[in-house]
């Protein structure tokens, strides 16, 4: 009876809000609705991993800067993990000079303000880089300069199409090897070099077919022609920064979390390990890992979606995020509420994503009880 | 940055709360509360901007003080509000300052589908290109595959993409929305070039490391009208912002001046008798005191101080009337008679 009311008076406010702004809109004669998604765009954005220009409409404008927003967040999220695991590994180590260095790491940038961070690293890029014309070349035909790091890649060839499924196809062999390898485990007890064998398959199976299609080495170089480098890969300073800010603060804090994870896990249980005769790497790996991850994973999610939505912090150093380009959406077509709207809708959609993937991630590493 | 930001979402917020954001009866509402709130820009040199002692300077924030002149005569009874130009409509349209004078550009679209009215242009202004002089570049022809500096959330960004366009040429835009972060990334060589009105390029370059290393370009791409703004449907609040500007473009029409105005009152001209209220009517007909112009001449000066005072050839700007030169000049600036 009680949850119905309740229910009932939230549908009530939320009418209420809904047709007020209707009315304070109309009353202002502010256009609304989403039709301004099929008009040009007329601007251009500074990096896309899609085709984009000023011609294209409001829509692909916004799909440019989600995929920004998801390869800054995926790469983030992906190196955030590895180096925060090392660090907090590092942090435990009986080592003094590295446990203390991780403990330095972890202090200093877990207090520092991400803004700040990343408007340093920012300013570091484009201060102390040389322009375009006094590039640095640090291995041939890779170039470092203001405009960001620009290197060449193999031209396209037909070869690559099959090396990439090549190397899909390994990737599925691997999973099955390992497996049937853990399962002749159990039953002979038995080890299989997973490691190695899986490596040969992963790096040998498109190596063969590389070779097969004549070995292909021609390359996409950059060039300088005019104001910049033209041709190859170029990675903008902007991303750079805001990749390197939000992993290097990010991590600090998975740092921590993981350290009390392993730390959670009783010293009995490495003692028992040791005295098993297992390696100190065994132990970690066997032993602490597989029941201190219970306990890193939720907190762990709720760091990745900190480092999505920092992500948005974008608009204060030019990397063309999501944000930034609603942002220009929302001054050029000056419709705000809708504007608001698709960055709450598109940042809720991220973030329930993530954390459906990791709850599944969480559930498949609970303890199952028997 | 996220503090300015929060200001957007303020004003989002209102615009789903506020039952009574009001259309009409701004004036009565300034008379009553006994101070204009203003929306000015904060980091533009020129137009507005705190100086070293936090005291408010500018075309703008003239532009804002001759209303309040005009208002409550007080140039003191004013507030101002800085904006960035992604925030400063939505904080109009929701009520948060009673006229926005923030360099914005008079367009169709903003003044229909955005529920703005402008007043009176107080500066004639076009987008131009910022170039280090090293570069050796004579013309904005000359910028194909360029990568450009520009502020978000003005017309800049869709001219400039316009231009390049046109014309077959490629370029890569650095959009930052702070305007000092996106100077200080354009003077460290991030770009090839800064684009803006060429007002702004000049308030640029004023606090640029060595102002004599960069130049400003020929080319001016875009017709920038930049007036004040008032929420539309207030048609007597905007002839109160129109007038007041048109006041100090009139004072200069008619050789009245901030000192010479006390003597000007005994003049026997009877256009300059009714421009200062001498004769009565024109207050009345605003909704103002019959002294509104000589309190705007008094405390503000006539546009020709204003602008040599904050834009003109004398200050770091250095910049010349142009366009915005009296109509008998060769200008634009014209005002229909007071009478």
């Amino acid at each position: 009876m009680y949850q119905v009311a309740t229910l009932a008076v939230v549908v009530l406010i939320g009418y209420y809000l809904f047709s007020n702004t209707v009315t304070n809109l109309h009353r202002q004669s502010i256009a609304t609705g989403f039709h301004f998604l099929e008009r040009e765009a007329s601007f251009e954005i500074g990096e896309s991993l899609i085709h984009y220009s000023a011609a294209n409409n409001y829509a692909r404008a916004l799909l440019v800067g989600i995929l920004n927003t998801i390869k800054v967040a995926f790469v983030g999220i992906v190196l955030t993990t590895l180096l925060g695991t090392f660090m907090g590994v590092a942090r435990l180590s009986s080592n003094w000079l590295v446990s203390r260095l991780a403990a330095a790491y972890i202090e200093f940038f877990q207090d520092i303000p991400i803004l700040l961070q990343l408007i340093f690293w920012y300013a570091v890029f484009y201060d102390s880089l040389p322009s375009p014309q006094n590039a640095l070349e640090p291995l041939p035909g890779m170039f470092l300069c203001n405009r960001g790091l620009a290197f060449g890649i193999p031209e396209p060839h037909p070869a690559f199409r099959w090396i990439t499924i090549a190397f899909l196809i390994g990737c599925v062999g691997v999973f099955f090897l390992r497996k049937w390898a853990r399962k002749r485990q159990d039953r002979t007890g038995l080890a299989f070099p997973v490691f190695s064998t899986g490596a040969a398959i992963l790096l040998g199976f498109p190596l063969i077919i590389w070779l097969v299609f004549g070995a292909p080495t021609a390359m996409d170089m950059p060039r300088l022609s005019g104001f910049n480098f033209t041709g190859g890969v170029n990675v903008s300073p902007e991303f750079t920064a805001l990749l390197l800010g939000l992993v290097l603060y990010t991590a600090a804090f998975v740092a921590e979390i993981v350290r009390a994870g392993i730390q959670a896990v009783s010293k009995g249980q490495t003692e028992a390990a040791m005295s098993l005769g297992l390696k100190p790497w065994q132990t970690l790996n066997l032993v602490i890992l597989p029941q201190s991850l219970r306990i890193i994973v939720p907190p762990l999610t709720s760091q990745m979606l900190n480092l999505t939505k920092n992500s948005s912090l974008a608009v204060a150093i030019g990397f063309p995020d999501f944000v930034s380009v609603a942002n220009t959406t929302i001054n050029q077509t000056g419709q705000a509420i809708e504007g608001v709207a698709l960055i709450m809708a598109v940042y809720l959609i991220f973030s329930l994503v993530t954390s459906a993937f990791m709850n599944w991630y969480n559930k498949k590493i609970a303890l199952i009880e028997r | 940055m996220r503090l300015q930001k929060f200001w957007v979402w303020v004003s989002v917020a209102v615009m789903f709360l506020g039952a009574g954001v009001v259309n009409a009866g701004t004036l009565d509402d300034v008379k009553a509360k006994g101070f204009v709130q203003v929306g000015v820009n904060g980091q533009l040199a020129g137009f507005g901007i705190p100086d070293e002692k936090g005291e408010w300077k500018g075309l703008d924030v003239d532009t804002g003080r001759a209303v309040a002149a005009a208002v409550l005569g007080d140039i003191k009874k004013i507030k101002f509000v800085p904006l960035t130009a992604v925030q400063r409509f939505t904080a109009l349209q929701s009520g948060e300052v009673d006229v926005l004078c923030r360099n914005a550009t008079m367009t169709l679209s903003r003044d229909t589908s955005l529920g703005l009215d402008f007043a009176q242009v107080n500066y004639y202004d076009g987008q131009g290109f910022l170039v280090p002089k090293k570069m050796n570049i004579k013309s904005a022809k000359e910028l194909d595959g360029a990568t450009v500096c520009v502020l978000p959330g003005t017309t800049t960004e869709q001219n400039v993409a316009d231009y390049f366009r046109s014309k077959n040429m490629k370029m890569k835009p650095v959009v930052i929305e702070n305007n000092a972060e996106l100077n200080k990334a354009f003077f460290a060589g991030r770009c090839d070039c800064l684009t803006s009105d060429a007002s702004q390029l000049a308030g640029a370059r004023s606090v640029a490391p060595n102002p004599a290393d960069y130049i400003i370009l020929p080319e001016i791409i875009s017709k920038e009208p930049l007036a004040p703004a008032v929420r539309h449907g207030d048609n007597q609040w905007k002839d109160v912002v129109n007038y007041a500007v048109l006041a100090m473009i009139e004072a200069e029409e008619l050789g009245i001046t901030s000192k010479n105005v006390d003597e000007m009152l005994k003049s026997t001209n009877p256009s300059t008798q009714r421009f200062l209220g001498v004769v009565p009517g024109n207050g009345k007909a605003l909704g103002l005191e019959e002294n509104f112009a000589y309190n705007i001449v008094k405390q503000v000066g006539n546009y020709a101080e204003v602008f040599e005072r904050n834009v003109g050839p004398k200050t770091p700007l250095a910049l010349e009337r142009g366009l915005n030169a009296l109509w008998i000049n060769g200008g634009l600036m014209y005002s229909p008679p007071f009478k």
